[in-house]
Order: C-alpha cells, then structure tokens, then sequence
C-alpha cells in the first residue's frame, strides 16, 4: 500500500475541508478501501477519516422517512432500523459478515456504489434521498453505472433518508466466494406503486426493473411476473454465472422477494 | 511516523505508525502481539479479527490511526487473570475446535463477540456468525460444537453424533 | 468404557493451549534482530520472454539492500522432481530445469523472476513494484488448455519439449489387452468423461520463510513453512545449492496447516538462504494470500475418461481410464508421482475387478506447479470409479447399494492383489457399508425427501464406497516405482536421568495433533504419566533424518519407529533390570511401568532403572553402555490401506441451482485408533475439503493464463455456513497386519471418499426430481452449473 497522510475530522464541516485539498479521499468503514489499496487500485495522498464525526452517526425517524447517518455501521443499521424497516435492517445484517458489519457503513456502500454491493438495491428500490455535505439528491439521478454515483470532487455524503414502504424484502443470493450479491433483488411496496431494484447482476450497475413494476404494482403477488421475462443483453457474465443464469435469478428472486415481502 | 496509543487488554501502549500501517501490523510489529494473524489480503479470512472497543473487527482492514485512544482486546488478553483458559478458549480445547491453530485467534475472538451479542445462538446462528472467519483444518463441525458449548448448550446432542 | 488415558482415550490436545493463548510460533512471528525483507518480483503475464529488468531502477531506492534475478542462480541446480516416470515407449519423463528464480523465461502468472530485499517490508514492496514496472517481458502465447498444450505442438512451455508431454504412462502395460477383451466381451460399457477439478490447497497460514547464515561458522538457518525439514534440507542442499547438509539447519516452527501445499522446497527458500549470505543478515518473506494462489504447488486437475464394463447384473468386468494431468509450468517435487502411483494403483477401488488399466498422459502448461493436495492422486481415482459405478446403477436400473455390495471385495479374499499392482492386507467393506447406511437412516430417505419437496428442494443421497493406499511407504516398493528417496521414517526415545521421556520423531505436526497422540502412545507402552513424555519435532538439529508429515503417514511409518524405540528402550531396561535384581535377563518381564523378575515380587520402576542407566553405579558397564536413550529407522512393509463408506444427502434448489449439503455419514476403517477425538477431527477437516471440490472450489484461469481466483473473492472456501454437522463412525476395525500398532491412518480419508458421494447425491436429487437427462455435472456442482444443466 503507498502512504498517505491520515485526518480524522470531528465535523462535517472539517472534513469536508480536509477534502477539498489535492489528492484527499474520504475514508468510512474502510472494508473496501483498504483492500482496494492494498492491490494499489487507489492511492490516496490525504485520506479522511469520516468515522470521527457524530453527527454523520446514527438511525432516526424524521421528515421523509429513516435517516440514516453515513457513517454508521451495517451492525447499527441491523439493530436500529428493525422496528422502522425491517427489510432494509435485515439487508444490513446480511452484508459480508459481523466484523465487516461493524466497521463498514452506508455511506461508504453508497459512495462506492460497487455493482455487487447491498445498499445500493435499497436506496434505490426505496426512492432515498442521498444527502451529502452540498445537497440532496434523489435515487434515480445518484447511480450512474458501477462504482460510478452523481457525487463530485470533494463530496461525501452525510445522510440518506429512507421513505418508509408499506412491504418491503430484500433476497439476496450470495456469490459463493465472496459473499457479495452474485444477484440480489429489492422490492419495496409503496402507496403509489411498487419499486423492484436488483444488484449483482448488470453491468450497469444498480437498475431498476420497470416490466416488473409495473406487473407487481397491478398484482402484488409472484404469479405476477411469472409471464416476463429479463433480458440477458447487459447482464454481468463471469465464473460465477453467466448471463443468462444471472437474468433467471432476477425473476427468481424478485418472485421470492414479493412473496416474502412484509 | 508517528506515535499512536491505544489501550490493548487493558494497558496503555504507543508504538510508532506510519498513516498506511493496519492495526494488526501495529499489534504484531509494534507491540510484538503476535497472536492475531493474517491469512488473506482481501478481508475474508478473518484470522486477524480482535474486538474495539468491545466489537469484533479485522485488524487487517483498519488503521491503527483510526483507532487511537481505543479499547483494543487480542487473543493475549482472553485468558482468565489466573492465566487458566477462558470460557471460549476451554470450550474450543474440550471439544477440539482447533487443529493447526493458524485460524483460531481469530475464532476466538469472533465467538467471544457473538455470544457477547446473542447468548445462546442457535447452530444456524453460529454458522452465520462464523461466516467471516474460514479454517480450512476442521470442517467446522468441532468450531461450531465449541460455540455451542461456550454458551452453555449441549453441544454433543446438538450436533446429533 | 472409553478409556481417559493411552491408547484410545481421546486425551485433548496439550499443544492447544498455546495455540488458544495467542502463543503459537509461526514463522512469520519470529522478529530477529537485523532482520531485512523479501519482496518477490512476480510474471503478470502466463508466459514470455524476459527482454530486460532494470535493477539499476531501484537499486537506488529507499532502504534497497539487494535485488536478485534469475542470472544470480543462473549456476546454481534447479529444483528436482522426486519420481522418475517411464513413459510406455520405455523413455523417461522430461524433466525440465526448475531454477530458484525464472531466468530467460517466465512460465505461468505468479513466476518469480526477481527479489528485492530491503530494510523495511514496506519498502521491499515498493522497490518491487518499481522492479515490476522496470522490466520488459515479451509476451508469448500461453498453453493453459490441456487438450490444446496436446494437440497443438507449436505453443511450448519448454522449448525442448515438443509436445509439452512429460510422459505418457501405461498402468500396467502388460493389463492392456486383456482389458481391451474383457471390454469388447463386456454385456454392458458404461462410458464417463470428467474432470477432477484444479483447487488450491490454501493452508490458512501463508507460506514463509526466514534465512539466516552464520560467518563465523559457515552456517546456514532456515526457518520455513515446512511439513518435512529434512526432506527440504535434502532438496536444498543436494540439489538447489549445493550447502553440505551439515552447514544446513531448517526448522519448521508451528505451522498453520498443510495439506500437502508445504510438503515441497519452494524457489523462496533458496532465495533467502542466499541472500542472507550475501548481506549477512536474517532475510525473510511471506507470501500474501494473493502470492499463496499463484505460487503454492495446487492440486488434483485431471481430465479422464473411464469407461467400465459390467454385466447387466451389475458386476465389474474391467475399467479403462485415459486421463490428461496437468502438472503446470514446472515439475515440484511430487508431482510426477501423484498421477502414476498414487493414482493408477488405486483405480481398482475396494472392488474385485479383474482386469484394469490405466493410462496417464502428464502436461505441462503455463500454470503454477501442481503437485499433491490432500488425498493426492486417491481423490481423483475413487471419483472417477465411484461417479461410473453410480452412472452404471442408473443405466442399468440397479441399486447402488446392492451393486457396491456385489463388487466389494469379502473379508476372506485377504490378502488380495489387484490388477494395479497393489495388495491390500485386510479389510471388511461389508462392514462400514452396513454401517453407514445404518447411521445415515437409509430407510428413512423417502420420508426426508418429501419434506424437502413441502419446502421446494429437490433432495438426493449419494454413496461412495472407497479405499486408499497410504502409510506412505514402502522405500523398495516406490524404489522400483520410480522414487529418488526412501520412505522410512525415524524416531529416537531419549529416557532422561529422572525417567522423563523426549521423544525425537521425523513426523511434523501442523494440525494434527503429534504433541497429544505420540505420548498417550508412549505413555501406554512404557506404563508411565503421559505428562512426562514430550515430542521434539520440525528442527533437522535435533531430530533423526526423518520424512516428514503426508500420505496419512504419520502414525503408520513415524509412529512405528516409536514403537520400534520403545521396544529398544525396554529390552534395555531388561538388561538393566536384570542386573540390578541378579536375575537372569529371560526372567525379566515388563508391565505398567515396572521390570519384574517373574514368579517373585522383586522388581524396579521404570524410573530406577532410567536413574541407573545414567548414574551408573550398580551398573553392567563391561557388557552394557550406559545411557538410555533408542533410536528406530522404520520402513513399511507394505501401504495401509484405509477404506469406508460415505452417504451424502443434498437439497438442490431448481430456481438458482444452488446445492446445500444437508447430511454426510461416514463408516471408516482405520484401523486401531489411538485418539478418536483426533480421529474424527481429521476427518471431519477431510469431508469439509471435500465438499469444498465437490460443491465451491474452483481453479479457473483465462485462455492467456491469468487466474481468475487468485484471491477469497473469487475462490470460494467453505464457510461454516456452506457444511453440515457430519456423522462420523470408527467402529469397524480392521487393524494393519504389517506395522506395529495396527494403524492404518486416517489424515486424507474424508478428502478422498467425499467429493463423489456428493455429486452422486446430486445427480440423484436431479434424476428423481424429473431432470432425467443429467447424468454428470462436473465439480464444482455450483449454482450456475446446476442451473445450466437442468436448463440444458
């Protein structure tokens, strides 16, 4: 790993000083930073610790939904959201395994927006609000492709605001060696319709799938997309699954999720 | 460089930190804790996981920096203060949750926060929980009967010999 | 009664202690003082031709003391290949240079060519990285399909191998027509073509090693990840760098698992010695995990074709393999072995098959190194037999059950020598099989399956009936075989002046537990406390010329020349005895720890006599050397052979093909058992690498040669969540006729029976679950291809 020059803020304000210099990237939970770093896939001159600031900690209800700090842990998450959220508290309590849960958060899952990370299909299956130290900006303008979000140079995000479905499940199905969602489903149930967002499986990233939301939001029940089908055409192909295989498994789980929906 | 301090089974120590230096470098070359391991380079192995302030991490995925003035609780500290194995400990000796021992800090440490957490885990629980951290000695069949014993269940009915 | 001490008592393990308290000694927790650090400088690419390395580009770096290329040991001998391996024609294997570093050409992903040894790790990996990037290496097209590295002569991993064949091996030549014949005249052919798939060993501790020289005396340390020092101190000096043996101490401290992975001398190990002589100082290197996976010997790898001819009733009348092993870039030092007679001899498996033959085409390809993994060889010969025995059961309708009874060879055909070359000495397959479908609740599968079905699982039961040849070996037998060293081992019993017992093995221990069960072994034979005997192993100052830890040889070979020491020790003491209580020597009888003088109550504890040994005062000095101290060289009569049942039972998810192992029962005869608690451990460890090739592990490289699993991310190890708790049985015994304690080993059984039961559970759960035209899946039965097959 090369060396770098480490700040750990107590203020958002602060931090977000320390990262407007040259070379500065922000550090959250670090479990996938440092790994990136140790292959030398980023180097950072300053890096900021995001993990010192209270006031980016923590889960409470407010205008919106859930607030949900960015840089408290998947373990907080679990906990404090069951009684709001529950699918979402299960997804927390479901990333990688408890160490990573204690130290990675939200915000750097969000930040990062890997392709085969959990947070990203309920952020944008849940139309969240991603607030950051400039300003909020809503689910479907954040993911912009793998690891590839609307945030800036200098940017990081501070909140994200969870409007609260009716039902909501997420299914993920692990990829066998990592345990990141080789393809995972989130399908959440509002008043004014039903959103289904899937990771894992595109290359894109992050996506909503629109034919089964429209069929879901007339018929709430898995026989409701038992007629579609995906296509395979930006579908993720690698050693663990093919193209083909990862489309069958977005309308396998999706009818899971709906089914196991609460 | 520079100096960080930090509290490890409860004593105050500092060894020099470089901002790259991962707090289980810290552990096993500042302060000569050798106990806690590396086994990957990709956080998933978890022979390297201690508790912070009372929650398990990968040592190997954390600065040392970002921990300073922390609570940090090793393998070394997990004996009863008579130097007589711990709850834990016991447990994985009488029910011969170890083999080759490369693994085990870090097993140690995972179950310790785990039934910190959930007292009396189900085998599916413990299985779950275990997730993060791999042996490649056991099949897991006498980790996961230590974990059961460790929290006062009957382990040998459980795992149904 | 299970007993609580000696022999059969499942004593827990003393070494744990250290190992639970964090003060376990790894290699890499040694810290010596002036120590410096090794940084290896790896090929990126699979093959190429090494135009130039700019060490000038770092020489000049921070806290740079050396770098090291492949011109440095450019004179220096390469690293052998332990067995020699005739081809068919009579001509033997090729066996290419394996030098310390890549020197002219890098020849797979991971190949060293260069080290760069600086004050700090940190700054050895920068300096490395600078290397890396500072040399030009011109790309040549990479052989990674074994078919293709046959077929297609113009691609060559060594320029002077034509066809990128080490051999081309019949087993046994002479059995080939007769097999031909039987297989024309067979009523029934059954044909399977598969592949035993490549895995990674991945011991969690990564190898390391520390060396260390000596001016003042022209001595040599090395401290290093070893399951054999002297077997590594042989290779090292003999071959690699010509240090005389006794300028040569290696030490293989605690060591964080095996699995066959450290059995070999790796490029590392030279390469600290040396440039700890250079710099006169201590120089150490650990491999990264990424490192691990592209530079630890692998395993298995083979593509075969088995093709079985049967009688409609179900009886075996001949098996014929072809089978493409790849042995990777460069011949380690077993690797030439685990295919041939490790392999080929067992491909009768526990059954009466009259005529067998085997055939066993080596290639080299630009991998890593391949060489034997856990089972090594076994593994792949009762996959391929018992996945044709459970396609035969489906193609002629029987029941695996009854077929594997009807082939099983009976108790009272011991001793019996198979068309492979092998004699088995004793056994009871009848047994285990019963017994295993008892404790697995055969009777009661129906009753499970249809409770998977309420939940929507497919659910299966496989079985593999299995044997092994190991106990590794008989030093004439692989003499003629084609081994360059013996397989004896050696043990000395050093009584101390106050009845306190060192025992010195040639085994090492690196997980399986030699500190507990070598004393309870002692303990018992000599009637004292087991807590006064302790075992010495893993430093080639202090030991016999031992062989080390594999082939679940341990106890079989390292444990009877205790015994044999033992029994030195105690003819001794009779002498002794008979001394000190003017009796006559044949009058001296020995039990529970005293020499007695039969028919009378005048006798000597075993302590006396070790007092008198040493303090010679009432003592027969004229005919008797003082001292009591035995040492035993032990070289098997024969291989043990260690054989059981196993029954798998899956669920198969049909909408993403995911397979979950659901129960696993194994009846296993090992002979006597000298720790049932350690006994079942290794084979619970065994079945969970086995269920990890059967289920998860997967080697892949690209078609240029990159690994795609190099890392945790993409190599799947079993987790805790991927195995169930297994049922394990020890109870059918048949103790080894040939080595004193009976024992037959049990260290690779759990690896070598499982893999099959599971993907014939597998096929089960499919065929019966409606998915009738899947008759194979190959290893690893993941999600995707589970899914691809019920969709095909």
């Amino acid at each position: 790993m090369h060396n770098f020059e480490f700040v750990k803020p107590s203020s958002i304000a602060d931090a977000a000083l320390a990262l407007s210099g040259e070379g500065a990237q922000p550090l959250s939970g670090g479990q996938t930073l440092l790994p990136t770093m140790k292959q030398r896939l980023a180097a950072p001159e300053v890096l900021v610790s995001l993990t010192g600031i209270a006031e980016m900690q923590g889960v409470c209800t407010g205008d919106g939904g859930l607030h949900i700090g960015a840089a408290t842990p998947h373990v907080v998450v679990a906990r404090e959201a069951a009684s709001h959220f529950p699918a979402l508290a299960a997804l927390a309590g479901g990333i990688g395994d408890p160490a990573v849960r204690n130290r990675g958060t939200i915000g750097g899952s969000v930040a990062n927006n890997d392709p085969a990370a959990c947070y990203p299909a309920a952020v944008l299956a849940s139309g969240a609000v991603v607030v950051t130290n400039r300003r909020k900006i809503e689910a479907d303008d954040y993911f912009q492709g793998m690891f590839t979000t609307a945030l800036e140079e200098g940017e990081f995000i501070t909140s994200v605001v969870f409007p609260i479905p009716q039902k909501a499940a997420y299914v993920k199905f692990n990829q066998p060696a990592s345990r990141f969602a080789l393809t995972a489903v989130f399908v959440a149930k509002f008043d004014g319709g039903v959103r289904v967002a899937v990771t894992g499986a595109s290359n894109n990233g992050v996506f909503r799938w629109a034919e089964a939301e429209a069929a879901l939001s007339a018929d709430f029940a898995a026989s409701a997309i038992a007629g579609l089908t995906v296509p395979d055409t930006d579908m993720i192909s690698d050693l663990h699954g093919s193209a083909a295989y990862r489309a069958n498994l977005v309308k396998v789980l999706t009818g899971r999720a709906v089914t196991a929906a609460r | 460089m520079t100096e960080v301090t930090m509290t490890v089974n409860g004593k105050s120590v500092s060894a020099q930190a470089e901002g790259r230096t991962l707090l289980v470098n810290y552990l096993r070359e500042g302060l000569g804790l050798t106990g806690t391991h590396v086994g990957c380079d990709t956080s998933q192995c978890g022979a390297c996981v201690v508790h912070v302030d009372g929650k398990a991490v990968k040592s190997c995925t954390v600065f040392a920096m970002d921990v300073a003035g922390a609570q940090v609780l090793t393998i070394e500290g997990m004996a009863n203060a008579d130097g007589s194995l711990g709850v834990v400990q016991q447990a994985f000796q009488d029910h011969h949750g170890l083999q080759c021992g490369f693994c085990t800090p870090g097993m140690v440490m995972t179950t310790a926060a785990l039934l910190a957490d959930n007292p009396r885990p189900t085998e599916a629980e413990v299985r779950h929980e275990l997730e993060g951290n791999i042996c490649r000695c056991t099949g897991y069949h006498n980790i996961v009967k230590a974990v059961l014993a460790a929290s006062g269940q009957d382990a040998g009915a459980m795992a149904a010999e | 009664m299970p007993k609580d001490t000696g022999i059969g008592a499942s004593t827990k393990r003393r070494e744990d202690i250290r190992f639970l308290t964090g003060r376990g000694v790894y290699t890499d927790d040694l810290s010596l003082h002036g120590q410096t650090f090794a940084v290896m400088v790896r090929s990126t690419v699979a093959h190429g031709r090494i135009v130039s390395i700019d060490t000038a580009a770092v020489e000049a770096m921070p806290g740079v003391l050396a770098v090291f290329t492949g011109e440095d040991f450019k004179d220096v001998g390469g690293n052998p290949a332990g067995w020699l391996i005739n081809s068919r024609d009579g001509t033997p294997m090729r066996e290419p240079k394996r030098p310390v570093l890549a020197h002219g050409k890098v020849r797979h992903v991971g190949d060293a060519y260069a080290a760069v040894i600086a004050e700090t790790y940190a700054q050895a990996k920068d300096a490395a990285q600078v290397l890396s990037d500072a040399t030009v290496i011109e790309d040549l097209p990479a052989v990674v399909d074994m078919r293709g590295a046959v077929a297609d002569a113009s691609n060559r991993v060594h320029d002077e191998i034509p066809d990128n064949v080490c051999f081309d091996w019949g087993w046994i030549e002479d059995n080939r027509a007769a097999v031909d014949a039987a297989m024309k005249a067979a009523p029934h052919v059954v044909t399977l073509e598969l592949t035993n798939n490549r895995l990674v060993p991945n011991a969690m501790e990564p190898r390391a090693s520390i060396g260390e020289y000596f001016p003042g005396t022209g001595d040599y340390k090395l401290t290093t990840t070893s399951q054999n020092p002297h077997l590594t101190r042989l290779l090292v000096c003999a071959f690699v760098m010509g240090i005389p043996e006794n300028k040569l101490q290696v030490v293989a401290p605690d060591v964080g698992g095996g699995f066959g992975s450290k059995i070999y001398h790796y490029g590392e190990e030279a390469l600290v010695l040396a440039a700890a002589k250079r710099l006169g100082r201590p120089v150490r290197w650990t491999a990264e995990r990424t490192e691990s996976f592209l530079s630890d010997a692998h395993g298995r790898d083979h593509v075969t074709k088995i093709e079985m001819g049967c009688t409609l009733e179900g009886d075996i009348l001949a098996i014929r393999t072809e089978t493409l092993a790849n042995v990777g870039a460069y011949l380690s030092n077993f690797s030439t072995a685990t295919p041939t007679f490790l392999h080929g001899t067992l491909m009768a498996g526990p059954y009466k098959v009259p005529h067998v033959y085997v055939n066993v085409k080596a290639v080299f390809t630009n991998t890593a190194p391949v060489d034997a993994y856990r089972g090594a060889g076994r593994p792949e010969a009762t996959y391929s037999i018992e996945r044709v025995v459970d396609k035969m059961c489906r193609e002629l309708g029987l029941d695996p059950f009854e077929v594997r009874r009807r082939n099983l060879l009976t108790p009272d055909q011991f001793p019996y020598t198979t068309p492979v070359g092998l004699v088995y000495d004793t056994g009871n397959y009848q047994a285990t099989l019963d017994k295993a479908v008892e404790l697995a609740d055969v009777a009661g599968f129906e009753a499970r399956r249809a409770d998977s079905a309420k939940r929507g699982k497919l659910r299966g039961m496989g079985l593999s009936t299995w044997i092994e040849a190991c106990g590794i070996a008989p030093s004439h037998l692989v003499g003629v075989l084609g081994a360059r060293v013996g397989l004896y081992d050696a043990a000395t019993v050093r009584v101390n002046a106050t009845g306190t017992i060192s025992v010195m093995t040639g085994a090492h221990s690196h997980g399986q537990g030699h500190e507990t069960v070598f004393p309870q072994i002692v303990a018992e034979k000599l009637g004292i406390d087991a807590s006064s005997v302790e075992i010495v192993h893993g430093d080639t100052a202090k030991i016999p010329f031992g062989m080390g830890s594999y082939g679940s040889r341990s106890l079989a070979v390292a444990g009877s020349a205790m015994d044999r020491a033992i029994d030195k020790i105690i003819a001794k003491g009779k002498k002794i005895a008979a001394h000190m209580l003017e009796a006559a020597e044949g009058d001296i009888t020995f039990a529970d720890g005293k020499f007695s003088v039969a028919g009378t109550d005048k006798a000597k504890t075993f302590g006396e006599i070790a007092f008198s040994a040493y303090v010679p005062h009432n003592y027969p000095l004229e005919t008797l050397e003082p001292g009591l101290e035995e040492t035993a060289f032990y070289d098997p009569a024969n291989f043990t052979y260690p054989a059981g049942a196993y029954i798998c039972e899956v669920e198969v998810d049909e909408g993403t093909g995911k397979v979950d192992v659901v129960s696993f029962t194994c009846a296993d005869d090992f002979g006597n058992v000298m720790n049932p608690m350690i006994v079942e451990g290794q084979v619970h460890g065994g079945v969970g690498q086995g269920i990890g090739q059967a289920v998860l592990e997967s080697t892949t490289y690209d078609e240029n040669g990159q690994l795609l699993t190099g890392s945790y991310m993409d190599y799947a190890m079993p987790r805790a969540d991927d195995v169930p708790f297994y049922t394990v049985d020890h109870s059918c015994n048949t103790p080894c006729t040939h080595n004193p304690l009976g024992v037959k080993g049990c260290g690779e059984a759990g690896a070598i029976g499982s893999p099959p039961a599971v993907v014939n559970a597998v096929i089960d759960a499919l065929q019966r679950g409606g998915h009738t035209h899947v008759t194979h899946i190959d290893m690893p039965v993941s999600p995707n291809r589970v899914w691809q097959a019920i969709n095909a």
